[in-house]
């Protein structure tokens, strides 16, 4: 039996997943058992299952403005960014050893670099400003002539936060340094070109664009010189052996398709309840403030932070209302530890415990941000109730 | 991830708040995530041996926290000294069929909170300090000092 206190759902945390849209299960779904070919075989099955996979490269390429040779697909965003950094500090060791990474990047990409400073790559950590935005001048003091990989985010997980990659792309264009972009949090959200925003290796996931789990990408430009992560049987040209997961390719790109057809008038719509939600919030609950840039920001971003109480706890006392959320608070981190985000921007220990994420997506309505406005004060209020600190203020 | 107990106590708290003139306080600390737990007690001096009337607490903290601070409260209401300090973290995390094993900590806290607020009771009133609780309440006094400075300001804030 459950202890909520309604059936009502309310779900706001697409940038952890989304539903899959039904268009794109309905493209899927032929590929699982009446056209299951190998895309490796030449004979017709086969065949068949490959020109499906060569039409969703189109999609891509067309979508990032590349060739659609540089894609290649993988089975997760934590593959692709692994894979563009050990590929491509092991394949230009002989250039240098500095990799330079932003200090607020997804774990996936911070800990790849953590290992490869075990292995004796020169790992430095480029800082941001307040509002998490990556400092240029510093970044480019950084880059030496050792460095062979700078690693920059386009949009940040946590805070929504977007960086200016044309910029940081421009200066290691100059530098002759390779540049990455984890981009799994802007693909199909905001548009992409990987030749007018210099970037050399892009990461892409198809489950936050309401597309299937264990589906992304890593563009590689033509020319880059990396390492392949999966040695085998020779898939996507050498570079990344496994069987090709057809289904999951095919959704994917029908789920980018359906994501770029709608991009312009969602990303108005969800900007728009977006702010609405943050000037209600910042408004109604005091000693609530906002992370990250109120415009540089992803349009379904809202990540605020309440003094006097924790996240996990807000969070869960939504959930009894029915309302998803996520938070990164110290309690409910496995290590017990602050946002490495949050406190890369500054973001006091003590600040940073009361933070949660509250994400919009494609099925978010207006009423659903008209409950959330009117559940999250006096969820907040209950706990700070509970709480020893700052009383006065509850 | 949390039992329906642990929720159940989370979404209505038992013993929530603050007593006025308690005669003994307990606060302490988690340095690691940043917990905060006040447990105040309140005697009943006419009982042989003295019991503890009423007990509340408050926290600032997780799920876990705030639903084994209210547990405890629940446990030791109308006990003893002597029965109150048998307690452990066991019986708070069977009573609430279990906690997830990274939470075992808020449930120690919990426990520590009550054993301060009894320290804090005989100290005042000049009783004999059992040897372990003297022992308890030195780690306590560590943690508090570097809590303390992380949360001055608010700590501040609310003696307005
Ligand atoms: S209070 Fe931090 S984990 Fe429980």
């Amino acid at each position: 039996m459950s202890t909520k206190k309604t059936n009502k759902k309310v779900y706001l945390d697409y940038a952890a997943t989304t539903p899959v849209d039904k268009a794109v299960v309905k493209a899927m779904l032929p590929y699982f058992n009446v056209k299951y070919g190998n895309s490796a075989s030449i004979h017709t099955m086969g065949v068949d299952s490959n020109k499906a996979v060569l039409n969703s490269r189109d999609i891509f390429s067309e979508y990032l403005n590349c060739q659609s040779n540089e894609i290649y697909f993988t089975s997760s965003a934590t593959e692709s960014n692994n894979w563009a950094l050990k590929g491509v500090a092991f394949a230009n060791k002989g250039k240098g050893n500095r990799i330079i990474v932003s200090a607020i990047e997804h774990d996936c990409v911070l800990n790849s670099a953590k290992w490869l400073s075990k292995q004796g790559f020169d790992v430095v950590y480029a800082p941001v400003d307040k509002n998490g935005i990556i400092n240029l001048i510093k970044l480019k003091k950084l880059i030496t002539k050792n460095t062979i990989l700078v690693s920059i985010m386009h949009s940040n997980n946590e805070i929504g936060t977007l960086e200016p990659i044309k910029e940081v792309g421009k200066l290691c264009k100059e530098k002759g340094v390779l540049f990455h972009t984890d981009a799994a949090q802007s693909v199909g959200k905001l548009p992409i070109d990987v030749n007018e925003m210099n970037v050399d290796l892009l990461t892409a996931s198809s489950h936050k664009i309401y597309g299937p789990k264990g589906s992304a990408l890593l563009y590689i430009r033509n020319g880059t010189n990396i390492e392949p992560l999966l040695h085998g049987g020779g898939h996507e040209s050498g570079k990344r052996s496994s069987t090709v997961n057809v289904p999951a390719i095919v959704g994917f790109a029908k789920a980018l398709e359906i994501c770029v057809s709608e991009m312009k008038q969602e990303s108005i719509r969800q900007s728009k309840l977006r702010d609405k939600t943050i000037k209600n919030i910042l408004k109604k609950i005091p000693n609530s403030y906002l992370n990250g840039h109120a415009v540089e920001r992803l349009p379904n971003n809202v990540n605020i932070r309440f003094d006097f109480i924790e996240g996990e706890a807000l969070m869960m006392e939504l959930d009894n209302h029915g309302i998803e959320v996520s938070t990164v608070s110290a309690c409910s981190s496995p290590k017990l530890e602050s946002s490495h985000v949050l406190l890369a921007c500054g973001i006091e220990k003590k600040e940073a415990q009361g933070t949660i994420r509250i994400s919009l997506g494609r099925y978010t309505t207006e009423n659903e941000i008209t409950y959330l406005l009117e559940v999250l004060p006096k969820v907040v209020k209950k706990l700070r109730a509970m709480s020893p600190m700052g009383l006065k203020n509850s | 991830m949390y039992t329906d107990k642990v929720l159940k106590y989370f979404h209505k708290p038992i013993n929530q708040g603050k007593i006025r003139n308690p005669d003994g306080v307990g606060k302490v600390g988690n340095i690691a995530c940043g917990d905060m737990m006040y447990l105040y007690i309140k005697m009943d001096k006419s009982n042989k041996p003295e019991t503890i009337k009423d007990v509340k607490f408050q926290t600032f903290g997780c799920v876990a926290a705030i639903a084994t601070s209210s547990a405890t409260t629940e446990m030791v209401k109308g006990k003893s000294i002597k029965d109150a300090l048998k307690l452990t973290k066991d019986d708070l995390i069977e009573s609430l069929d279990g906690l997830p094993p990274i939470k075992i900590h808020c449930s120690v806290l919990a426990i520590e909170a009550l054993s301060e607020a009894i320290y804090d009771y005989l100290k005042k009133n000049k009783k004999k300090i059992p040897a372990e609780l003297e022992e308890k309440h030195k780690i306590v006094v560590k943690h508090n000092k570097e809590l303390e400075e992380r949360y001055d300001e608010w700590i501040e804030n609310q003696k307005i």
